[in-house]
């Protein structure tokens, strides 16, 4: 345990001389090393690229560490227990809260679904949960961080919640339970023992060891091509280049980007570098947030699964409600910047 | 020994699968392993992560991937 803590913390130490110097470095490699020409464009991409990618997966590392050990405190279960019997607006506003910071996998959207519904978790409450869950995460917020700042991650996730919470509440306004296929109501859990797993301070910093291989060895790639093709972008495009389509005076282009992102899907790793490209090219911040929300939030996989636990009526008013959400907080933005 | 696996047939409900097997065999236990796909089945179980693992009706693990050595090791501590 101590050999633990004294390793992780040489390693944090390391981890800020080697972020606070990495311009440092990359001009020390770029210019004096290698001295490519200052001017040309090439020289810009090959900058960015070698700057770019530790910098994003430092972020990652710590981050993911980071959230692997806060997780370890909440699981389904404990989550379910804290929204059971929570009415309207409060359920709401915690459950999305809670989709940040409870493990989720896409692939136990059916089956945490079922957890909540069984046990008495109003079905508005459990789409602010499923809404904000594979929205809001760890990895979209770093990259958001790591490459267009702190305000814009703060307001994804605001904006995130946001949507999550007002989806959830107009849902569960609604009062679309009919529309939830009728043998979901019928389970009952049997009463299988489930081992309550005793976690020590070791095992949760395990925790956010596993979560970083699992995680940065899942999404590294994406990241390194996105970034790839963003300094291509980067050098060699023309500035504006996308302004006419997805720019602000294009006032369908927000419609368009939630439209053409629902059938797409993608985590974030894979979107934000190609989301980078379209901003830098002229796209407005609105416009390429409502595709981003999109892509991620909303996907044809996904409502195919949901297909199994839902009628068609709940399921086109979850896309709609959401898809209508992310539109106006596309809207907004356009107008606020 | 009953054992069944928990899952609907994603990536890792089909290693965790291929785990089990391995370790039932490392550790010479003859038990049939038998797999729950249906989502209706898995929510009885009240697992609301796949993959899952179910020994006697009881879940081991939920929602994670052990490796072999962990899966041996909760049998063994199971059976004992």
């Amino acid at each position: 345990m101590r050999k633990k803590v004294i390793v992780i913390t040489i390693l944090f130490a390391v981890w800020i001389a080697l972020y606070n110097n990495l311009e440092r470095l990359t001009d020390l490699l770029v210019y004096s090393l290698i001295q490519l020409d200052k001017e040309a464009p090439l020289t810009s991409a090959i900058h960015f690229f070698i700057y770019e990618v530790p910098k994003v997966l430092l972020l990652l590392t710590l981050i993911v560490f980071i959230v692997g050990i806060i997780r370890s405190y909440f699981s389904p279960e404990r989550t379910r227990k804290m929204l059971g019997g929570k009415k309207h607006f409060a359920g709401n506003v915690m459950a999305s809260t809670l989709g940040i910071v409870t493990p989720f996998c896409s692939c136990s959207a059916i089956p945490l679904f079922l957890g909540f519904v069984e046990s008495g978790v109003p079905l508005g409450v459990t789409f602010s949960f499923l809404i904000a869950a594979p929205m809001i995460n760890e990895v979209a917020l770093v990259l958001l961080f790591g490459l267009f700042g702190w305000k814009t991650a703060l307001l994804y996730m605001s904006t995130g919640l946001l949507i999550a919470i007002i989806s959830g509440y107009i849902i569960g306004r609604l009062k679309l339970e009919r529309f939830v296929e009728d043998w979901v109501y019928t389970i009952k859990a049997g009463t299988t023992e489930i081992a309550e797993e005793q976690l020590t301070v070791s095992d949760r910093i395990n925790a956010g060891i596993e979560a970083v291989k699992e995680i940065v060895a899942k999404v590294w790639i994406y990241i390194l091509i996105g970034i790839a093709v963003g300094a291509g972008v980067h050098g060699y495009v023309p500035e504006n280049f996308m302004a006419s389509l997805m720019g602000k005076s294009a006032w369908w282009s927000v419609p368009v980007s939630v439209l053409i992102g629902i059938p797409m899907y993608s985590n974030a790793a894979g979107i934000i570098p190609v989301v980078q490209v379209l901003l830098e090219k002229g796209a407005s911040l609105g416009t390429v947030l409502a595709f981003m929300m999109s892509v991620i939030g909303l996907s044809l996989p996904e409502i195919i699964i949901l297909k199994k636990v839902l009628k068609l009526p709940l399921i086109f008013a979850f896309v709609g409600i959401v898809g209508s959400g992310i539109i106006i907080v596309g809207y907004i933005f356009n107008i606020l910047y | 020994m009953i054992i069944k696996v928990l899952g609907s047939g994603c990536m890792n409900c089909k290693t965790l699968e291929q785990r089990t097997v391995d370790a039932l065999k490392n550790l010479n236990i003859d038990a049939a392993i038998e797999k729950v796909t249906d989502y209706q089945q898995i929510a009885t179980y009240g697992v609301m992560r796949t993959p899952g693992l179910v020994v006697d009706n009881k879940v081991i693990v939920q929602g994670r991937m052990p490796t072999v050595e962990q899966i041996q090791e909760l049998l063994t501590s199971h059976a004992a």
